[in-house]
């Protein structure tokens, strides 16, 4: 979606009006929407929570050893893992629910309230809104990962403090460059997220229950998981979208090691592509009754 | 009680052959939806004339929805064309649809948002709606339909009526040429539905031209200049209110204690089924005026007690083209 300033253009048909060619509103109100909705801001509250669960108990417990999600060792020596840690538990269930939950809603919530019917006769083009809705859920992964790093970061740095961060490579690197790592695994993350978000506002065509939409996103998720961890499917391995989500750690190496991440940046952009269309071609010829 | 009426189904019949309307503004060709087996709109041929507030009668389940829905181009039809303003719809719908403000189906908002929130976040998906003003027409539009006090409480508080009255106030958020208005009275106490009505009619003085939908005849009739009756998803009817009332067949009845004599003088003077129920005879009588009944009636030296002429009710014709009941036509 540009983001470029609205223009308006004379409409010689019909007297007063202008249409313009180009507006942010119909985005901003779809933020206001997700944001101003009670369940998504409980759900951001649980996204939150989960570093600070994490952060707390490796601080009460002195015996930080064992088989812990990775980073989880590095914890106490610099603030910034608490995020990575975070981040780590939370891409297997917690963020792929929480855009699912904003995917059911997209179009499916929509016909469910019966606001779709109003908004098509506005009108809103069904190309168009599927942009604005994709759009509104790529802003909505970065929301609901960065609130999870923003946490983590703060947490994380209140109880073990902004000494320097040691690289999966084992080099050293002082607090203004880690904290720039820890920005760019958000926005890789980020992106991974919108690209299941593509998925989802394809599901979210299928149906008018929400519910059914998230659920159906969420066993789409998990059955990407299992098929990534059996090893007999390895030829399937890299055309999984969640496989490449945990290369983000390759950003933590020094210099970074991008092979994979960019790989990943690859699939998620096909992902969001195909899926995005065959919404488009569900969407765009569909009845709608609701 | 059996009418013959103005049947329209069959393509192009009676009224529609009269005047052809020049510029409609809602103009359907054989409009058809099939949902599996099920004709739900079966060769819609509709004509709604600029400027007219034209009712769109028939029970629940006849098809007016879906018609509805496939004008607003949310329901690609299996066959037939369709035009609002003048666009062919879906291909020029958006030429057409910033002109046409639209109740479909009840009212649907966010729960969660306020009523004010609600029809802002419509304006927002507006293209055509100047920003600038939007605050000025969202507060104008609530005014018009009374929630003005109430426009900050949430949608999901707001009872039916008043739910009713958003979704109206959502179609008027900037000026328009048509107003298709789907069951607007829907769930409105009487005095609400009263408001409704002045509002249509006010709204029609302006210059808009309005199609409302209804079950209820008596709901739309004082304010409709044209009516179409919809029936097992067919037009069975469709002209002026005048043209419709026009439709039905005049009876003259006489009380007397002669019977048998009135019905021969009513026989001689043309009085087509002229037919005796205990001391009243009845007939239609065609071109012939009724004071010359009355006369020729005198002038036989029949004793006339009592002479009615009745005309049926829009009603008795709503309901004559449509059954009465409640089975729903499914």
């Amino acid at each position: 979606m540009s983001v470029a300033e609205t223009t308006t253009v004379p409409e010689p048909s019909s007297a007063a009006s202008r249409k313009r060619l180009v507006s942010t509103r119909l985005l901003r109100s779809e933020v206001r929407l997700i944001g101003g909705r009670r369940r998504n801001q409980m759900g951001l509250l649980v996204l939150a929570a989960v570093p600070i669960v994490l952060a707390i108990s490796v601080r009460l417990s002195s015996n930080s050893s064992g088989g812990g999600p990775d980073f989880l060792d590095s914890v106490t020596s610099n603030g910034l893992f608490v995020p990575l840690a975070a981040l780590t538990v939370e891409m297997g269930i917690f963020l792929p629910l929480a855009i699912s939950m904003l995917a059911g809603d997209a179009v499916a919530g929509e016909a469910n309230l019966g606001t779709l019917r109003y908004l098509l006769t506005v009108p809103v083009s069904r190309t168009r809104l599927l942009a604005v809705k994709f759009a509104s859920l790529c802003i909505g992964a970065l929301w609901g990962v960065a609130t999870v790093a923003l946490a983590g970061a703060i947490i994380g740095i209140a109880l073990f403090g902004t000494g320097p961060l040691t690289t999966l490579s084992g080099s050293q690197l002082d607090f203004g460059a880690a904290l720039g790592r820890v920005l760019l695994v958000v926005v890789y993350l980020s992106a991974c997220i919108a690209a299941l978000g593509a998925v989802g506002l394809f599901i979210s065509t299928l149906t008018e229950q929400p519910i059914a939409a998230t659920i159906a996103l969420m066993i789409f998720t998990i059955l990407s998981w299992i098929l990534d961890a059996v090893p007999q499917l390895e030829w399937l391995h890299p055309w999984l979208i969640v496989h490449e989500w945990l290369s983000f750690s390759d950003l933590l190496r020094d210099p970074p090691f991008w092979d994979n991440v960019l790989r990943g940046l690859g699939v998620d952009a096909a992902y969001a592509a195909v899926f995005w269309l065959l919404a488009w071609a569900r969407f765009s010829g569909k009845d709608v009754t609701s | 009680m059996t009418l013959p009426v103005t049947q329209v189904s069959p393509p192009a019949a009676a009224p529609d052959t009269s005047v052809p309307v020049a510029d409609p503004a809602v103009e359907t060709r054989g409009l058809s939806k099939r949902f599996g087996s099920r004709l739900a709109v079966d060769g819609l041929h509709m004509v709604v004339p600029r400027g007219a507030v034209y009712g769109f009668l028939g029970p629940n389940g006849s098809g007016k929805t879906t018609t509805i829905r496939m004008l607003l181009g949310l329901v690609e039809p299996t066959s037939g064309t369709r035009s609002l303003l003048g666009h062919a719809i879906p291909r020029e719908a958006s030429r057409a649809l910033p002109q046409v403000g639209a109740l479909v189906e009840g009212p649907a908002f966010h729960p969660y948002l306020s009523g004010r929130s609600n029809l802002a976040r419509l304006d927002a998906a507006d293209l055509w709606s100047d920003p600038r003003t939007a605050r000025t027409r969202i507060d104008a539009a609530l005014d018009r339909v009374g929630l003005l006090a109430t426009a900050g409480k949430r949608y999901r508080a707001y009872s039916l009526g008043m739910r009713q009255r958003l979704a109206i106030a959502a179609s008027l958020l900037t000026p328009r040429e048509l107003l298709v208005l789907d069951e607007p009275t829907n769930g409105l106490d009487p005095q609400g539905t009263r408001e409704v009505r002045h509002l249509v009619a006010s709204l029609a003085e302006d210059g808009a031209t309005v199609l409302i939908s209804s079950h209820l005849l008596s709901e739309v009739e004082q304010i409709c200049s044209h009516l179409g009756i919809m029936s097992d998803g067919r037009l069975v009817a469709q002209g002026t209110v005048s043209e419709l009332r026009g439709a039905g067949v005049t009876t003259v009845g006489v009380t007397t204690s002669q019977p048998s004599d009135a019905a021969s003088v009513l026989g001689r003077l043309g009085v087509t089924d002229v037919e005796v129920v205990g001391d009243e005879v009845r007939g239609h009588p065609g071109p012939v005026a009724p004071e010359t009944i009355v006369a020729a009636l005198v002038h036989a030296d029949v004793p006339v007690r009592g002479f009615a002429v009745t005309t049926p009710s829009l009603e008795d014709l709503f309901v004559g083209l449509t059954g009465e009941g409640f089975d729903v036509s499914g």
